[in-house]
Order: C-alpha cells, then sequence, then structure tokens
C-alpha cells in the first residue's frame, strides 16, 4: 500500500477553484519535489493536505495509509503522522519554543497511545533534535517564531520535524530565504530525517535545494494541474527553459 | 455622634452606633455621611459609571453582617498566596485567631489602632483616598468598622509578603461590609502586601473596599491584589498609593470574582524620580463585569509610570477600562504609556476601553492603546498542525495571552499561585 494517495483532487477557496484533478502517489521512502510557477497551487496543495479549513476540496479522495485523510480535522493528520512546514511560519507571542514543541510532541504522543514526557526527558530529546539543525538551547525559550528572522523561521519548521517524526512530511519552500550556510544545514537536516519508512514532499522553486536533497521524482504543478512528471534531470530541464514549454503560457503573464 | 439624614438603602449601617472614636475621626466621619448623603449611590448618567450599573444596590436595605460562623485555619488555606504574615479579616471584622503577625510585623486590627491612637492614621486616614475620589469611598469612612493597619518600617526589607485575606461566610448574605486597608511605608522600606477577596459560601453582598497606601521616599512597595468574590456580589474597590520621591509602586490585579466588581486604582505622584506600574488582569464570563478604573496624577517632573491591563471575557460578560493619566504642567519629563488588551471569547461579550490622557505638559512621552480582538484563526491552524488541537489549542492561545501580565509578580510563589488560579478559572470557562 502507497503511503499517501492523491485522486483526482479538486479543492477551491471561496467558489474559485484552485486545484483542478490532482493525482499523485508516494511511497514510504521517497522523496517527491514539486514545482511549477508562482500561483499555480503548490501551497493550496500543501495546506489541503494539512487540513486548512479555507479550503473547501470539492472533488477526489487523498488517503494515508489507506484511511480517508479529507475526513480527518488538522490535528487529527498531525496524530497520523502528517507534518507541513509551512512556507509563511506563523508566530505565537507568549508561548516559548521549548513548552510548544513539547506540548505538541506529547499530544502526538497520547494521540498514538504512548507515554508523554516531562519536561527533563524532553529536555534530553531536545538536546538531541536541536543537533540536527545545528542549533543551541538560547532559541528554545524565545517565544515561537515570534521575532525570527525569515530563515530561523524555516529552521524551526525543520527542528519541529525533528521533533515529531512524521510518516509524511512536506516542506513548502523551506529553501526560500535562506543563506547558503542556512541552506546546507537546512538541506542536512531533511537528509537525516530521509528514511525508509517516510516520505518527503518538497515544494521548491530552486534547483539548488534538489542539488542537496535529491528527488526520486520531480512534478511540475501549473494551473492546478501536474502537467509533467519525471525523474530528478526533470528540474534541471526546468532550470534550464524555465516553465513556458509545459504551461503554453509567457513567463511574466504566469505570475 | 453626628446623626444626619441617611439614605435609605445604608441607613443601618449609616446610624449605627459606634464606640467612642477620636474627635479627628468623628469629624471625617461626619464630612463623609455628609457628602454620600448630597451624592448618593452614582447613575449611569453619571460619566464615571457611564457602563457600570450600580444604582440597583440602593434597591436593598444593606445590612451589617451578623454573627460569622466559626473559620478555621483549614478553612482558608487554600486560599493563600504565601506562607508569610497573615492578617484576617472574617466579614469585614479582623480575626486574630486566624491571622498570623510573628513579632517584628507591624501589622494590626484598624480599629485597634485607631482606639491604641496612630499619629499616622490621624494624618492620612480618610485622606489619601479622599471622600472626592468616590461616592463609594465617601460611604466607606462614614461606615467601615475596622479593617487592617500594616506598616513597613524605614529602611526595612520584608522577608515574606504581608497578606491580607477579606474572607465573607455565609453571615455575609444582605451585607455591605466596608473593609479598610491603611499601609504605609517608611523611608528606603521594602516589601510585598497581597490583598485578597475570597468568599466562603455564594453570598449577594456588598464589599465597598479601601486601601489606602503611603510611600515614604525610596521606598518599595509591590501590591498584589486578587478579587475571588461570590458571583453574586457587588465587589467596589478603592485602591489610591501617595508616592513620595524615589518611591516605586507596583501594583498587579487580579479581578474574577463578583457579579459586578469596580476596582479604582489611583496613584499620585508626590515627588520626582517616582515609579508606578500598574499590571492587571480580568478574567469574565456568564453576566459578570469587571471594570477598572486607574487614575495616575503626575504631579511632579522625571517620573515613569507604566500600565497593562489585560481582560479575557466570556459568555455575556463585559469589561470596562478608563485609564486616566493627568500630567501636570511642573510634570516635565514624564513617561507614561498605558495599554489595554482584549481577548474576547464569545460575540455576545463587550468591551467598552478608554484611555483618557490629560497633559499639560510639553516635554513628556505618553502613548497609549487599546485592542479588542478575538483568537487568531491561523495560530490555531498553527497549532493544529502541530497535533494541538481543539480545546488545547484555545487553552494554549488564552494563556498565551494572558501570561505576559502574570510575569509582572515578582515573587515567584506568589507568582506560581497566582498562575494556577488562572489556569483554574480558563479551565472552568472553557468547560
Ligand atoms: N486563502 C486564499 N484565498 C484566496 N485565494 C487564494 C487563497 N489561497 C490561495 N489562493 C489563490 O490560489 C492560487 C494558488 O495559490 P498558491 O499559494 O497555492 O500558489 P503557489 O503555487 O504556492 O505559489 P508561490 O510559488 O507563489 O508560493 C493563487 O492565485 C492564490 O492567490
Ligand atoms: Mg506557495
Amino acid at each position: 500500500m502507497s503511503l499517501l494517495n492523491i485522486t483526482n483532487l479538486h479543492a477551491a477557496v471561496d467558489e474559485s477553484e484552485i486545484l483542478k484533478g490532482i493525482s499523485l502517489t508516494v511511497n514510504a521512502g521517497e522523496v517527491h519535489a514539486i514545482m511549477g510557477p508562482n500561483g499555480s497551487g503548490k501551497s493550496t496543495l500543501a495546506q489541503v493536505l494539512a487540513g486548512h479549513p479555507a479550503y473547501e476540496v470539492t472533488q477526489g479522495t487523498v488517503t494515508l495509509e489507506g484511511e480517508d485523510l479529507l475526513d480527518m480535522e488538522a490535528e487529527e493528520r498531525a496524530w497520523a503522522g502528517v507534518f507541513l512546514a509551512f512556507q509563511y511560519p506563523v508566530e505565537i507571542p507568549g508561548v516559548t519554543n521549548a513548552y510548544f514543541l513539547r506540548m505538541a510532541y506529547n499530544e502526538v504522543r497520547k494521540a498514538r497511545g504512548l507515554d508523554e514526557l516531562d519536561p527533563m526527558e524532553f529536555l534530553d530529546l531536545l538536546e538531541e533534535k536541536l543537533k540536527v539543525v545545528e542549533w543551541g538551547p538560547e532559541i528554545m525559550e524565545r517565544a515561537v517564531n515570534f521575532g525570527f528572522s525569515g530563515g530561523e523561521k524555516k529552521r524551526n519548521e525543520i527542528l519541529q520535524m525533528a521533533v515529531l517524526e512524521p510518516k509524511l512530511a512536506i516542506l513548502d519552500e523551506t529553501d526560500s530565504g535562506l543563506d547558503i550556510d542556512a541552506l546546507r544545514i537546512v538541506a542536512d537536516g531533511v537528509n537525516k530525517l530521509r528514511s525508509p519508512e517516510r516520505a518527503i514532499i518538497l515544494v521548491t522553486h530552486y534547483q539548488r535545494l534538489l542539488d542537496y536533497i535529491v528527488p526520486d521524482f520531480v512534478h511540475v504543478l501549473a494551473g492546478g494541474k501536474i502537467v509533467k512528471s519525471g525523474g530528478k534531470e526533470l528540474a534541471l530541464e526546468l532550470e534550464a527553459k524555465g516553465y513556458e514549454w509545459l504551461t503554453g503560457i509567457p513567463e511574466a503573464a504566469a505570475v | 455622634m453626628t446623626t444626619i439624614a441617611a439614605v435609605p438603602p445604608f441607613a443601618e449601617l449609616l446610624d449605627a452606633p459606634r464606640p467612642a472614636e477620636p474627635a479627628w475621626l468623628a469629624a471625617r466621619r461626619a464630612a463623609a455621611a455628609e457628602r454620600f448623603a448630597a451624592v448618593g449611590v452614582p447613575s449611569s448618567r453619571d460619566e464615571d459609571w457611564r457602563f457600570t450599573p450600580v444604582s440597583a444596590i440602593a434597591n436593598t436595605a444593606w445590612t451589617a453582617p451578623g454573627v460569622s460562623p466559626e473559620v478555621t485555619a483549614a478553612d482558608i488555606a487554600r486560599f493563600r498566596l504565601s506562607t508569610g504574615s497573615l492578617a484576617v479579616l472574617v466579614d469585614g471584622r479582623f480575626a486574630p485567631d486566624l491571622s498570623e503577625l510573628p513579632a517584628g510585623v507591624t501589622a494590626s486590627s484598624l480599629h485597634a489602632a485607631i482606639s491604641e491612637g496612630n499619629a499616622e492614621l490621624e494624618s492620612h486616614l480618610g485622606l489619601v483616598a479622599p471622600i472626592a475620589m468616590s461616592p463609594f469611598v465617601a460611604l466607606s469612612l462614614a461606615t467601615f468598622t475596622d479593617g487592617v493597619v500594616l506598616h513597613l518600617a524605614e529602611g526595612t526589607t520584608l522577608a515574606t509578603p504581608l497578606e491580607v485575606m477579606h474572607l465573607t461566610t455565609t453571615a455575609a448574605e444582605g451585607a455591605l461590609i466596608a473593609p479598610r486597608v491603611f499601609v504605609t511605608a517608611g523611608t528606603g522600606a521594602r516589601g510585598a502586601i497581597l490583598e485578597q477577596f475570597v468568599s466562603l459560601a455564594d453570598t449577594l453582598h456588598v464589599t465597598n473596599a479601601v486601601t489606602e497606601l503611603v510611600l515614604a521616599p525610596e521606598s518599595w512597595v509591590e501590591h498584589v491584589r486578587v478579587q475571588r468574590e461570590s458571583e453574586q456580589a457587588w465587589h467596589l474597590g478603592f485602591t489610591h498609593a501617595e508616592q513620595a520621591t524615589a518611591s516605586h509602586y507596583r501594583s498587579f490585579a487580579l479581578s474574577l470574582g463578583a457579579k459586578l466588581a469596580r476596582h479604582n486604582l489611583h496613584a499620585r505622584l508626590g515627588g520626582e524620580q517616582v515609579e508606578t506600574l500598574m499590571y492587571g488582569l480580568y478574567l469574565t464570563r456568564d453576566s459578570q463585569l469587571a471594570d477598572t478604573h486607574s487614575a495616575i496624577f503626575h504631579d511632579q517632573p522625571n517620573c515613569n509610570s507604566w500600565e497593562v491591563y489585560k481582560g479575557v471575557l466570556d459568555d455575556t460578560s463585559r469589561a470596562v477600562f478608563n485609564g486616566k493619566v493627568f500630567v501636570q504642567p511642573i510634570a516635565q519629563k514624564t513617561d507614561a504609556k498605558q495599554t489595554n488588551r482584549n481577548l474576547l471569547l464569545s460575540d455576545t461579550a463587550r468591551v467598552d476601553t478608554k484611555p483618557q490622557l490629560e497633559i499639560f505638559a510639553d516635554d513628556v512621552k505618553c502613548t497609549h492603546g487599546a485592542t479588542v480582538g478575538r483568537l487568531n484563526d491561523l495560530q490555531r491552524y498553527y497549532l493544529q498542525t502541530r497535533g494541538i488541537g481543539g480545546r488545547t489549542a484555545q487553552e494554549l492561545l488564552i494563556w498565551a495571552f494572558a501570561a505576559e501580565v502574570l510575569t509582572e509578580v515578582t515573587i515567584a510563589p506568589v507568582r506560581a499561585a497566582i498562575e494556577q488560579i488562572v489556569r483554574n478559572r480558563l479551565d472552568e470557562m472553557l468547560g
């Protein structure tokens, strides 16, 4: 059984259709890259999978390990193993990163019938996870994403992913806004989490990231549909030719 | 004793026979009674009470509290905020058996202090919080029978806070209780006063409490006030701090009890280099109303005041916030900042918030801001995607909103006790 199965997915926001029939199968252990012009629906797809209430699924099915994903609340999807690294991570003033991470970890553990960790036990776990993103403990006492730089926010998403150990990680432009060192750290972090039990969907605009995290498949999303799928060499082709040869729309007009 | 034409609902209290009192007090009481007779209970036409309907208080003939049932140390243990000294007032009467006032702590019953003769009281009682502050302050001075006097001696630092517990019992039903607390801090004295209003029974009563604080130069006083009275009760509270040069007054007020709670918190900055900090949190539910009227009188130059009040409102509850800041022409280099932020948990809760800055000096920094908002959907969704759903997410976000002001309570165990009170209430509110 495949890990994720998307069949003919249509989704709309405020009655305007954004996803227009997406089908995609992702198996455990695979890394899929999703590329495509601005506004083509990449983040929408990511958010629909994560359970954003603003998007209405009008047609199609999505299953995770055979279970109907669309029937679950966002938190139930997290418990089931879905993780979305946001393109624009949300600031939560007044809640420390440490508290937030422990709460998230324990809520997921609880839902899976596992023991919760007390603050001291969690600290040990956190120490290990911080290594994944090459961070010191200072960041833990700051409020979640509050006043973080763009790069710090992205790194914090990867830290959360490392703590929650999802089955399906969707990374929405986690590479955007990162300097070269941070990009390497984030990519290394993702690579450390690559495993035969886990699948990763990378939404990106840049080949640069795919040099670090080599995908098994590359898909091009345009106008709410997957217009082309291929291996890692497709990304290189896109880098060279742009999207126009696939979409028929001149680059400028697609923005 | 002077007899005046009493306002009927308070006749019994105003005309009650009183033990012999010093002439200065009798005169002040008479003036207060006269003032109250002239102004009466405020109506909604009164600008200061526009959103806070108290006229119904005048529909009941309030009595003095009856004989209180026995209260044991075990009954009050659960309310304590600290392990320091404790002065307990049961239905407004000082309870020596429940109080723990170790030697060296200067605290006593107000009634006793008056009988013994106390120069500080003679120069200040009823004058720090003047009868013009509110009709209810006049009523308090005219009717009070007891209270607590606390003194922080010059140059000393209190090791543990002084806790004053105002406790009501079943005997409070139908009664008006008028406790007064009088605090003096000598030059350079430092200490914390914890004042609490709690109920053992769900009675309908009026608490009309006045607290006067006199801060000598360079004194440092933290004043924590927790109001969690019976949700049937009327709570009227008036606090005035009179601050001398380089004194520091920091107030934290938590309001979660009473059907209607009003707190006037005034500070007069009567010397230079004075610092006044006012923090507060109100949590309201059902049809509760919590009203804070603060007033900061910048009478001298080079002083700072800083005020942050937050509120979380559910159901059809209401909150009123009015923050007055007066900066006199001579009060140059005043730095005053005021913030009031409200979080509504229901569509039917309402907040009336109004800053009122009257600035007559030109070289000052005065800012204010007020917000009324709801839980942020995007933050909620973000938490959900991390496995934190439903009520847990809601509670976390409300806590995040409220906890900021709680961190301003400087004494760790007291802060922890207050955090627990807030957590418990939020728990109940989210049901
Ligand atoms: N909540 C929303 N309300 C209204 N329109 C939306 C909403 N979300 C997405 N859209 C619209 O749907 C389209 C697809 O947006 P989406 O964010 O999925 O694009 P994207 O492929 O992620 O683009 P980018 O590369 O710029 O991140 C856009 O036209 C966008 O304006
Ligand atoms: Mg996007």
